[in-house]
């Protein structure tokens, strides 16, 4: 528990990308699973920016040109891939909307279940 | 300023459980981008000033016009519907239509 | 204007889209949906008149009950194996281990390999350049499965689409609009130029100028934006975009692999013409990001340019 709270912000990340995750598994809506993704995707990058994080550093932007001191500054690695995982995510958002649009201008509706149970009758119709 | 981090962590999680609980899916949407908005600001306290732009840019922004553009062109901005046969019962007794 | 109570008290207590008794969009006919939707109670009632199996349908709540354990089990067993890992973690802030001689090197040398302050955009742009070359071609293939899956059609007609959600008309908006978004436009401008010296770079800047580029064709409709991004130019746009971003870029690893003498200079570290490439790469990957958000959004919105 000490533990835990010492690591207050990797710990919240981790909970919120099982918050996503559940949500991801328990909804039956399309479009609550992909905000559940989203949700699991930021949890994940905070995770990561978390442990760049160095305590009393700053940003990494230099401030002095001449001498540079590594203690001044947080781990810019982090920084860089999640920059690239934001962008990502935000076209597998895109992808993953449209084709909910294709499935709801097919089924009419957004509920995984009913989708399954559309397709399979229509399956069992055609054969 | 670590106190400050603490509560915005915490608003975060509260958040994400509003955006699992909630039914209508316009409430959900805009929830999740106050969300985003949050995770901006802990990212400035968090010294990656570069992650806060391209969040509140991206997440906010551009995730947030996306699904509510998708959600009014499905036009569901009602409720979430989790039952199969009360739902489309409801659907086709309706008038409006649209749901 | 007089205040409508009724009105009012419905929209504060969250009332079904107020926008949709309105009368432009009321008698709009949504041809598809009415002709899926006979299909599909067709297709229900066929299926009701034929009996149902016993077996299959507790088969069906037997597995849905099943998914559900299963799926309670896997969320608490992950939950705890990774809070017991992240107690197990060195202490927040102080995990000076996690510095190693990449990000040594990324920061004392950085600035005199790259020529760019902001150590972040040195890497994304010099040390790691393929990889954002690889991260527009993401973003360029999902606006092109975006176009692939929403594109309308010639001979099916769209026109119902755009007039079902136009708000052009809208004086609120308008008034409002006309301020933010030269505000905007030069925000994003900003981010994207200084990239090198401040935060932001070529995806943020990108982003918030093709939100801007979205605000407008929202207040002002599709002639506005479309006066300044038309299918045509999204072409040219991107494809030059990515073609100068994968020369330059090219370009510059040949003469640095096979320590070739370069003309692409790091410059006078802090001013706004230095750290090489990086200038004109943000520049590349901003018009790339905007052109592709506001493509996304137009192909939701509309299905065509």
């Amino acid at each position: 528990m000490q533990g835990l709270l010492n690591n207050f912000d990797e710990a919240a990340a981790v909970i919120l990308f099982c918050i996503g995750f559940s949500t991801l598994l328990f909804h039956r809506n399309m479009l609550k699973k992909i905000i559940g993704l989203n949700i699991m995707d930021t949890g994940l990058y905070l995770f990561l920016a978390s442990m760049g994080y160095i305590r009393g550093a700053g940003a990494p932007i230099l401030t002095d040109t001449e001498v540079i001191n590594m203690a001044d500054y947080i781990n810019p690695v982090p920084s860089a891939l999640v920059l690239t995982g934001i962008v990502v995510s935000v076209s597998v958002t895109a992808i993953t909307l449209s084709l909910t649009v294709r499935l709801y201008s097919k089924y009419r509706t957004l509920n995984l279940d009913e989708i399954y149970a559309i397709a399979r009758r229509t399956e069992k119709e055609e054969f | 300023m670590e106190t400050f981090r603490v509560i915005l962590l915490l608003i975060l999680i509260a958040c994400a459980i509003c955006v699992s609980l909630t039914k209508r899916l316009l409430t959900a949407v805009i929830i999740f981008m106050g969300y985003s908005l949050i995770m901006a600001v802990v990212w400035i306290l968090l010294e990656s000033p570069d992650l806060g732009i391209t969040e509140a840019a991206v997440g906010a922004g551009v995730s947030g016009i996306l699904l509510l553009v998708t959600l009014k062109k499905i036009n569901r901005t009602e409720t979430d519907s989790e039952d199969l046969d009360t739902v489309s019962d409801e659907r086709a007794g309706d008038g409006d239509e649209d749901r | 204007m007089k205040i409508d109570k009724e009105k009012f008290s419905a929209w504060l207590n969250t009332d079904p889209d107020r926008l949709s008794g309105m009368e432009e969009m009321a008698e709009i006919p949504y041809p598809p949906r009415e002709r899926i939707k006979e299909k599909r109670h067709e297709l229900e009632e066929r299926i009701d008149a034929q009996p149902v199996g016993q077996i299959s349908f507790l088969s069906r709540k037997f597995w849905h009950r099943l998914y559900t354990v299963f799926a309670v089990i896997c969320c608490a067993v992950m939950t705890v194996v990774l809070l017991s890992t992240v107690a197990a973690l060195p202490r927040f802030g102080e995990a000076r281990d996690a510095i190693n001689e990449l990000t040594e090197r990324y920061i004392v040398s950085g600035l005199k390999e790259t020529g760019a302050v902001n150590i972040v955009a040195g890497i994304i742009l010099d040390y790691r350049a393929f990889d954002t070359l690889g991260e527009s071609f993401v973003l360029f293939c999902a606006l092109n499965c975006v176009l692939i899956l929403l594109r309308i059609d010639g001979d099916e007609d769209a026109s119902h689409h755009e007039l079902y959600f136009n708000l052009a008309h809208d004086d609120i908006l308008r008034k409002s609009a006309l301020f933010s978004i030269p505000i905007v436009f030069v925000y994003g401008i900003y981010v994207l130029l200084n990239g090198h010296l401040s935060p932001g770079g070529g995806f943020s800047g990108g982003a918030v100028i093709g939100a801007g580029i979205i605000l407008l064709s929202i207040a002002y409709g599709e002639r506005a934006s479309g006066a300044l991004i038309s299918e045509k130019v999204f072409k040219t746009v991107c494809f030059c975009a990515l073609a100068f971003y994968g020369v330059a870029k090219s370009y510059s690893f040949f003469t640095g692999a096979n320590h070739l003498e370069s003309i692409i200079k790091p410059g006078t570290p802090g001013e706004i013409l230095s750290g090489g490439l990086i200038l004109p790469l943000n520049i590349a990957v901003g018009m790339v990001v905007s052109c592709t958000i506001y493509g996304m959004y137009r192909m939701f919105k509309k299905g065509r340019f």
